[in-house]
């Protein structure tokens, strides 16, 4: 790899080893100290390499360069606080123990500790979203604006709001206990999920930094399940919803950028490798005796898979719709069931039923509601079309709309 | 909004189904309960299994099974939202135990537990 390659890319996955580590160590309330040696370290970097040569082991010379940086400060701290300070506590001592633990079990660790720490409801889902971004993947304040297609400064503005909160409420950085874990990892597993989906549903025409925010989202899911204790079947669920779900994503955009609509995606374009990783996970989830969303979904995400259109495949989705909606309500879900319903017990039932969904707000309403009836009411339909035509924002939305209204 | 149960009772509960009838009624039943949860209206419930069940009397004494004189039964419920009780009964009409003659589904209005009931 070129060097101008080379960093950005040990940027991507050393910086946030550092960070949890660090983090681990020093506490939230340094958290920014954790953030600062970490790039300090990689300015170190850039600034040697291109004279010196790229070191042997590019790696361990970051983690040298950060533990000697660590070290200087902590000397510091110390040297400052023995002058100032009248006395240095004897309990800090363990704190100004110098070595920094920087082994693949302790960097492991420590970002699983730092996960549990962020995914904490005393700041907003955003924030947690944001935070992780920054800590746990490595993002730069950049890339952050841009994967929520805000500014930096509002970016920077969120993320030490939150840091602070944190620090107010003295967060800790440790696992939950046994009895705690159910319900805590539900919270890190909705952060995962909202990151998750910033990547696949954004608007943001970067395919490269939607992407990135998908196999963001999977690579922490997947260690979850890596740990013995956070292995749990709804973690599983969610990362085989996020391989069904990621193995279309090269289908489901334009070179635009723009959505194709299912029907229209290319399936030659489906991953069938993260299909089966899919398969895998979602068996593994099907150990416990709790049926989370994430089963349900990861599950109608299975059948979305399979592109020949049973009378199976519809029953299924129909019943785990179902289920979906009686844990969890969206419009969203409620506009897909009755997709489905009219799939397998036919459009009469679900015109039916589409008649009092109440969302009258939502183009996909009334595109659905023209979609069940045409054939039916041709008349009825083109109204519900052209009332989509004129609720739908983006012009891909348009035009696919006006295709339906041309066939019709 | 009011809260609303919807309590279906069979006239014969002693009545046994064929394995192929129980699962046509299983679906019907999860398509009815699925159509109010699109509407964001459904709350909880819940099937009352006829298996092991108990009746005490008023002398203190027990008896197997809800079935003894009293042939009708209750076998389960479902809460719902809904704007007014002619609502509820709107999606009681639905519920596919009504298929049996002789069975009711009976909408009762849920105390709020606000000091007004």
């Amino acid at each position: 790899m070129e060097q101008q390659e080379l960093l950005p890319h040990l940027f991507r996955q050393e910086y946030r080893k550092i960070v949890a580590v660090l983090c681990r160590r020093f506490g939230f309330a340094q958290v920014e100290i954790a953030e600062d040696i970490a790039s300090d370290t990689f300015v170190t970097a850039a600034q040697t390499w291109p004279m010196n040569g790229i070191p042997q082991n590019p790696v361990a010379w970051l983690y040298n360069v950060a533990k000697n940086k660590t070290k200087n400060y902590l000397q510091r701290e110390l040297v400052f606080e023995g002058k100032v300070a009248v006395e240095v506590k004897e309990n800090s001592l363990e704190l100004y123990e110098f070595e920094i633990d920087l082994s693949p079990q302790n960097i492991n660790d420590s970002q699983l500790l730092m996960m549990f720490a962020i995914c904490n409801p005393v700041i907003s889902p955003e924030a947690q979203v944001g935070l992780s971004l920054r800590i746990l993947c490595g993002f730069g304040i950049d890339e952050i604006a841009d994967a929520f297609l805000v500014n930096k400064e509002t970016i920077n503005k969120r993320l030490f709001r939150a840091r602070e909160k944190l620090r107010e409420h003295q967060i800790k950085i440790e696992l939950p206990t046994q009895s705690e874990i159910d319900e805590r990892l539900e919270m890190v597993l909705t952060t995962i999920y909202l990151l998750f989906n910033e990547g696949y549903y954004s608007s943001n025409k970067n395919q490269i930094i939607r992407k990135e925010l998908c196999l963001e989202a999977m690579r922490l899911c997947y260690m979850l399940i890596e740990n013995e204790s956070t292995n749990k079947p709804p973690a599983n669920a969610l990362l085989a919803l996020m391989c069904f779900h990621t193995s279309r994503i090269d289908a489901r955009l334009n070179r635009n950028g723009e959505i194709i609509l299912y029907d229209e995606q290319d399936s030659s374009l489906w991953n069938a490798e993260l299909i089966s990783r899919g398969g895998y996970f979602l068996n593994c989830s099907t150990t416990g005796d709790v049926l989370s969303k994430y089963h349900l979904e990861a599950s109608i995400a299975f059948w979305n898979t399979q592109q020949a259109d049973t009378k199976e495949k519809w029953e299924n989705i129909l019943q785990l719709y179902n289920g979906l909606l009686q844990i969890e309500y969206s419009p969203v879900a409620a506009l897909n069931r009755t997709y489905a319903l009219s799939k397998a017990n036919g459009k009469p039932e679900a015109i039916a039923v589409a008649e009092k969904l109440n969302l009258t707000d939502n183009h996909f309403y009334f595109a659905l509601l023209g979609e069940l009836y045409r054939g039916i009411d041709n008349t009825k339909a083109k109204q519900n079309f052209q009332q989509a035509l004129a609720l739908a924002r983006t012009s891909p939305e348009k035009q696919a709309i006006q295709r339906k209204l041309n066939n019709l | 909004m009011d809260e609303f149960i919807l309590i279906f009772r069979h006239e014969d509960g002693t009545k046994v189904a064929s394995p192929e009838q129980i699962q046509i009624w299983m679906k019907q039943t999860m398509d009815w309960i699925g159509g109010i949860a699109s509407q964001n209206k459904f709350v909880g419930g819940n099937g009352l299994l006829f298996d092991d069940a108990r009746v005490v009397h008023h002398n203190k004494m027990v008896t197997n099974g809800p079935f003894g004189e009293i042939k009708e039964t209750i076998g389960g419920y479902i809460m719902v939202k809904a704007e007014s009780a002619d609502e509820a009964a709107e999606f009681a009409k639905g519920c596919p135990v009504l298929q049996g003659e002789g069975n009711t589904v009976e909408v009762r209005k849920l105390a709020k537990r606000d000091g007004t009931h």
